[in-house]
């Protein structure tokens, strides 16, 4: 019964000792943030002009024209600052859905993000 | 070789409106060098500026004033990096004219970031010019982040809405127009339901042997949809304007000079005093154009436009900033 008691402690001590073990990983990608997609801004237009992201996505768009843009989404989820050269805009994506977004000061430059 | 047509002529007249694509094209290519393009009972006639007799004749009248455009104060990268001393080279082109013009239009622009500095240090070198009268529109330059309140505050004195509004000068009726301002997802241009409404308004009452010439930063005719380079709900607007026997309608927004005739309607765009932009399809985007330092200034330019009442129509007058 002894041996048997321990040998359940022992075989509970593993499992946990197996838990911490696993942990570390689940750190690792904690500290390094959510996942992060980049969406550049050149020649007036967005690349990808599509993205399909997960939810907890941070989506980071630069701008490299000469010229400045704005991101604004239609629905107004998300809305940047006047982006001159290569300043950026991050946007967390959360909540699943569809936004269409575009430069509202070249409207004919739209973009889409698409969040699972 | 073939023989060698009269290229002067009118070819292909598809729209009859005098104006063949040849002709057009010829037009376009003195534009940057500078032109005089004069529409006389619906016949385009251009000369270069190299043809200074016929100038010196067709610059007088009882109207002359100057069109600017896009002087893009704070813009600082590779294709112009000083924009001061380019807008202060159009002042000077200004105030070396031999008949002083009546006002200064600048269609919008103005700015590049909506900076109040930016309209300080504009202002400031406008008031270098002999002629201190200067009427704007906004560009989408300088309605930037706060919905346009600061141009207003600064330009919107006896305008309505987003600034718009009209005066008459020597018998000319003229109409500043905003089409910067709430643009839509894919979209071009705008003026919207409520100027629309007062434009039909505004011209209701005038004879329509009045010289009307409509300002406004973005192209009222559609130059290249792809690129944004036209105004959604334009059409309307030239609807109400249909009856007048001369409409002029000028631009800026493209950063290069283009003339269209339409039946009544004669439509010109300015060059910018800050930096080219390409032609049309030409470059992957509409993007500051980057040229030889020695080039840029014959890229740049100011418009000198004259009204001759027994003419029936406005002469207009691009020359560069060299």
């Amino acid at each position: 019964m002894t041996t048997r008691k321990s040998s359940w402690i022992l075989c509970v001590a593993a499992s946990m000792m197996l838990a911490l073990a696993a942990l570390p990983p689940v750190e690792k990608t904690m500290a390094a943030g959510p996942s992060t997609v980049d969406v550049k801004i050149d020649n007036f237009s967005f690349a990808p002009a599509t993205l399909t992201v997960k939810a907890g996505t941070q989506i980071t768009w630069t701008n490299g024209d000469d010229i400045p843009h704005t991101v604004v989404s239609d629905d107004h989820a998300f809305k940047s600052k006047v982006l001159d050269t290569d300043e950026k805009f991050t946007f967390m994506a959360s909540k699943a859905g569809t936004y269409s977004y575009f430069c509202s000061i070249h409207p004919k430059m739209t973009g889409k993000v698409v969040v699972e | 070789m073939p023989p060698q047509r009269n290229r002067d002529a009118i070819l292909f007249d598809h729209n009859r409106d005098g104006i063949d694509r040849r002709g057009f094209l010829k037009c376009m290519a003195w534009a940057g060098t500078g032109a005089l393009c004069v529409l006389e009972g619906g016949v385009l006639k251009s000369y270069g500026l190299d043809d200074p007799a016929h100038i010196a004749k067709e610059a007088r009248g009882e109207l002359s004033f100057v069109q600017i455009s896009d002087s893009h104060m704070g813009f600082n990268k590779p294709a112009n990096s000083d924009v001061i001393a380019t807008l202060k080279a159009a002042i000077a082109k200004i105030n070396a004219l031999p008949v002083p013009p009546e006002f200064i239009l600048h269609t919008g622009d103005i700015t590049h970031l909506s900076k109040p500095e930016e309209f300080d240090t504009v202002d400031q070198i406008l008031q270098s010019a002999s002629t201190k009268e200067v009427f704007f529109v906004p560009g989408e330059h300088d309605v930037l982040e706060d919905d346009g309140k600061q141009y207003l505050e600064r330009y919107g004195k006896n305008t309505k809405g987003a600034g718009w509004y009209s005066f008459d000068k020597k018998g000319v009726h003229l109409i500043g127009l905003v089409n910067v301002r709430n643009l839509k997802a894919g979209g071009m241009g705008s003026l919207g339901a409520e100027q629309l409404e007062w434009l039909e308004d505004d011209v209701k009452h005038l004879s329509k042997s009045t010289p009307v010439v409509v300002f406004a930063h973005m192209p009222l005719w559609n130059i290249y949809p792809e690129w944004g380079w036209g105004t959604d709900d334009s059409a309307q607007a030239l609807s109400y304007l249909k009856r007048f026997g001369s409409v002029t309608v000028l631009n800026g927004h493209i950063h290069q000079t283009m003339q269209k005739v339409e039946g009544n309607v004669t439509f010109h765009t300015a060059a910018s005093t800050a930096f080219p932009q390409p032609h049309p399809g030409a470059a992957a985007s509409p993007g500051p154009m980057k040229v030889p330092a020695e080039q840029l200034r014959g890229l740049l330019g100011v418009t000198d436009v004259n009204y001759v009442r027994k003419h029936h129509a406005l002469a207009l007058i691009d020359s560069t900033l060299e």
